[in-house]
């Protein structure tokens, strides 16, 4: 279900909050779009590729967040209007341009939204990107409901062209993975012709050459955009207050907390007693506004996630008009009313205002709660692994057998994809992987580990990366490795698409993403390129694997392995099983199997199960991919499989 | 002009696992809502879905107002499990004594129950525990009769006509075929028609499915 072509304007539709930017874009007349997947703010460019067409709008997938934003940045310097999108740690990624482009202005309205994961939900971090807008001196939307996001964007082109720089949306995977009702509004017809004109004056924004230089000049240039955003946003209708006249609690907040605000106080029924102050603009905040509301109550509590942002400039403006306000207290993070890491919800967010106005919040009857406990209790987890046939599987599975067939304590530096599982569930990848961070620091962490050998390090270092991280930030460590002359063994999990996040299109395919033929890079060549031995394996081909890594882990300097096999997921393999694999019961040594039964407590594909009858493992038929690689796994010899039928 | 709730906002908690169609579920169902005239909020988390984790969408539905895509605890008023331990799951966090209760029986086994390290509960139990939580519980074979119509996906739509047949939303048959019909191929709107009638006589005749080994 999403958004279609066909949907008209003035239809009220249920859109993910991701489609409702996207569409706030096409409705602002967006003309280049430009991001790189992450979880949450994927969604955001794939249904803008589908309203992609030639000349009207180009949509790409960008091998990192930096290009993204370079790519859009060119539209704008052209005249037209642009949208980069990322996740929030990308915008860390980018930050090195952002602080160059703010300072250089842009022309055409260029947007920079950024999908920010409270809790982790689906990231290694809960980084959080609306301090970037305060660093890098830009305004700052925050959406909070569905609708809203679509407006929100759309004007924030309105806002960039005003003020000539780039405008800042940041919503939260709430607010983008979740969907509401929104009303459709009508598409531009867009005309403006690209033209970068440059044959100005530095001094002319609108002829003049594109740079952050002078630099004292056009710093005090930017500033001077920030007060003016300041300045329209003490009328913003994206700044409301709902409560009474003067309430004895006043909720300051942003983006999904604003939800939960609401549910809060209607969950309390403290509708006569608190009021909520929804602040869409939250950098800079239009002081007027603040101190209008700040005015008239005591107390202030700040919701918002996950670090006090909002708070401290709350605080700020509150100090400064502190005599025309008086003295509030505050409550929000710093005082621990509410919890300084994770997402918040309605019920944390009720206990925070039950708690200053001194009301419980509703509560299950104890009879039930006590019904609850003990018939709930004891459920078996649902552990994260991977897929039936994921090629991750056995690769971490050949790493393994080589590195205990090689004694001395290697390990493997992991990375960003569906393989960092391995990492953050040591059973998945057989406890091989011991460090997880940025895209592409396996590879600079590996490079660093590889030159401790003497300083008496004596451990193998392997380093693993997806084909999608290994374009977006591995190339300079890999190229690192090779010139500092490391002893690493690198490998690339070449799954043949950005898996993790839902098959977009990366550097090493011969599609884009707007479905359209395009070159591809070579892995295998570039790293030959840099003049390191390389070496293409199959991760299904067990023994190929472990004595391939076997010689290589022996060798000094850097060596790659590319282990090549396409995700499970794959539309090509989703049709067909490739082997039809059984267990022969008769060679299967049950418990006797090792100390572990091999197969099903330490491999552990959900294609194999475990008969607690029998005391025999088995095939689960509808489950198994027909990979075939647990044939060659099983000591005794006992998992059959045989080709299956064309 | 909208139709009346029991409660507003009213709050269902679809839950599954992944692969089982729990967001198509419930953006079937709220698209019916939206087409009713209710304002709806559908709350997913969906990052590691495809990775054997329990997946869960929270449908807020209200006459007037958006309300948040995260159901405070304890305050599911219907909840539908396309799988059976997760209503439990679900009926830890989000159960009260008014909620009502629709399970698909067909078990999922997580990954330690499948290597043998956890038991997964037996039927019996599973239903003994859902009856005693829930105010109303139904148990359906959703998955079997949607094998029987040639694709065991079809499971979320029985389920989705489950809820018709329980009466305590304004959905029904035509409504769904309008928002099927705009998404699907026609060659498949048959099958979903059909597996939707199955799922809402089942409920609504008061008796469940005939009941086979899961
Ligand atoms: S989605 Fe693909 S790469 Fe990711 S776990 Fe599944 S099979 Fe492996
Ligand atoms: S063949 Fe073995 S390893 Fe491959 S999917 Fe089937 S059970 Fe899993």
């Amino acid at each position: 279900m999403s958004m279609d072509r066909e949907q008209k304007e003035g239809a009220e539709v249920l859109l993910m909050g991701n489609e409702s930017i996207a569409r706030g874009a096409l409705e602002a007349g967006v003309r280049v779009a430009a991001g790189y997947p992450g979880t949450p703010s994927s969604e955001i460019i794939e249904t803008l590729s589908r309203f992609s067409e030639a000349g009207k709008l180009y949509v790409e997938w960008s091998t990192n967040e930096k290009v993204a934003m370079e790519v859009a940045a060119a539209a704008s310097f052209a005249g037209l209007r642009s949208l980069c999108v990322m996740k929030q740690n990308g915008v860390n990624v980018a930050s090195d341009f952002l602080l160059h482009l703010t300072g250089s202005g842009t022309r055409g309205g260029m947007i920079l939204v950024s999908c920010d994961d409270p809790g982790a939900l689906s990231s290694v971090n809960e980084g959080e990107s609306r301090h970037f807008a305060r660093l890098m001196e830009i305004p700052l939307l925050e959406p909070a409901d569905f609708w809203e996001a679509k407006e929100m964007t759309r004007w924030a082109f309105d806002l960039s062209e005003a003020i000539r720089n780039v405008v800042m949306v940041r919503s939260v995977t709430r607010m983008s993975h979740a969907s509401g009702n929104v009303v459709l509004g009508p598409l531009p017809a867009v005309t403006a012709k690209a033209q970068f004109l440059c044959d100005g004056p530095v001094s002319d924004p609108d002829r003049g050459p594109v740079t952050s230089a002078p630099v004292i000049q056009k710093h005090r240039l930017q500033q001077e955009k920030l007060r003016k955003a300041a300045a329209l946003f003490e009328d913003s209708p994206f700044n409301t207050y709902e409560g009474p006249e003067t309430p004895e609690l006043l909720i300051i907040t942003s983006s999904a907390c604003t939800l939960y605000s609401r549910e809060a106080i209607s969950l309390l029924r403290a509708e006569g007693r608190a009021g909520i102050l929804k602040l869409g603009t939250t950098w800079p905040l239009p002081p007027a506004l603040l101190k209008r509301h700040l005015r008239r109550t005591e107390k202030v509590l700040i919701v918002e996630e996950v670090l006090p942002f909002l708070e401290d400039q709350v605080k700020i403006l509150a100090a400064e008009q502190a005599r025309e306000i008086g003295i509030k207290t505050f409550y929000g993070k710093n005082d621990g009313t509410l919890p300084m890491v994770g997402e918040l919800n309605p019920d944390l967010v009720a206990a925070a205002v039950g708690q200053i106005l001194g009301i419980d919040p509703p509560a299950i009857p104890a009879e039930y709660r006590e019904k609850l406990r003990a018939l709930t209790a004891a459920l078996p987890k649902r552990e994260q692994t991977f897929c039936p046939g994921c090629p991750h599987r056995a690769s971490f599975w050949g790493i393994r057998e080589a590195l205990q067939r090689d004694h001395r304590g290697g390990f493997v530096c992991g990375d960003i994809g569906c393989y960092a599982m391995a990492s953050l569930f040591p059973a998945a990848g057989f406890h091989t992987a011991k460090t997880l961070h940025a895209m592409g620091s396996g590879t600079g962490i590996a490079s660093g580990f590889g030159k401790l050998g003497p300083f008496g390090m004596e451990q193998p270092v392997l380093a693993v990366c997806g084909d999608s991280t290994f374009y977006h930030a591995a190339i300079p460590a890999l190229i690192n490795a090779v010139h500092q002359n490391a002893d690493i063994t690198f490998i690339a999990l070449d799954n043949s698409g950005t898996a993790m996040t839902g098959f977009q299109s990366h550097p090493g395919l011969d599609v884009n993403a707007m479905g359209e033929a395009s070159p591809k890079v070579d892995i295998a060549a570039l790293c030959g390129a840099m003049g390191v031995p390389v070496t293409i394996g199959d991760p299904f081909d067990l023994i190929g694997t472990r004595v391939t890594l076997n010689r290589l882990l022996e060798e000094p300097g850097v060596k790659v392995l590319i282990l090549k096999q396409s995700c499970a997921l794959s539309p090509e393999k989703k049709v067909k099983k490739r082997f039809l694999v059984r267990v022969d019961e008769a060679l299967c040594r049950g418990e006797a199997c090792g100390c572990n039964r091999l197969c099903t407590r330490i491999f552990r594909c959900p294609g194999l199960l475990w008969n607690r009858e029998r005391k025999k493992a088995e095939i689960d038929e509808v489950i198994c991919a027909g990979c075939g690689f647990c044939a060659g796994i099983c000591p005794a010899g006992a998992i059959r499989s045989e080709e299956a039928a064309k | 002009m909208t139709e009346h709730l029991t409660k507003d906002p009213y709050n269902i908690v679809i839950t599954g696992v992944g692969g089982q169609g729990n967001v198509m579920a419930s953006r079937v169902l709220s698209n019916m809502l939206v087409r009713k005239g209710f304002r709806v909020t559908i709350g997913e988390t969906f990052g590691m879905s495809q990775r054997g984790g329990s997946v869960m969408s929270h449908i807020r539905v209200s006459p007037t107002a958006v309300w948040s895509p995260q159901i405070p605890k304890g305050m599911a008023n219907l909840i539908v499990a396309l799988e059976p331990i997760e209503a439990i799951r679900v009926l830890a966090d989000y159960g009260n004594p008014s909620v009502k209760v629709l399970v698909n029986l067909r078990a999922i086994y997580p990954v330690g129950v499948i290597t043998g390290e956890d038991e997964y509960p037996s039927e019996g139990k599973i239903r003994e525990t859902v009856a005693a939580l829930a105010a109303e519980a139904r148990f359906l074979a959703a998955t079997e009769e949607a094998i029987r119509l040639g694709n065991p996906i079809l499971g979320n739509i029985v389920m989705i006509g489950a809820v018709s047949g329980l009466g305590v939303l304004p959905i029904d048959r035509e409504l769904f075929e309008t928002v099927i019909r705009e998404w699907m191929p026609a060659a498949r709107v048959e099958a979903n028609l059909h597996a939707f009638a199955i799922g809402q006589a089942a409920v609504a005749l008061k008796s469940p499915l005939p009941q086979r080994e899961v």
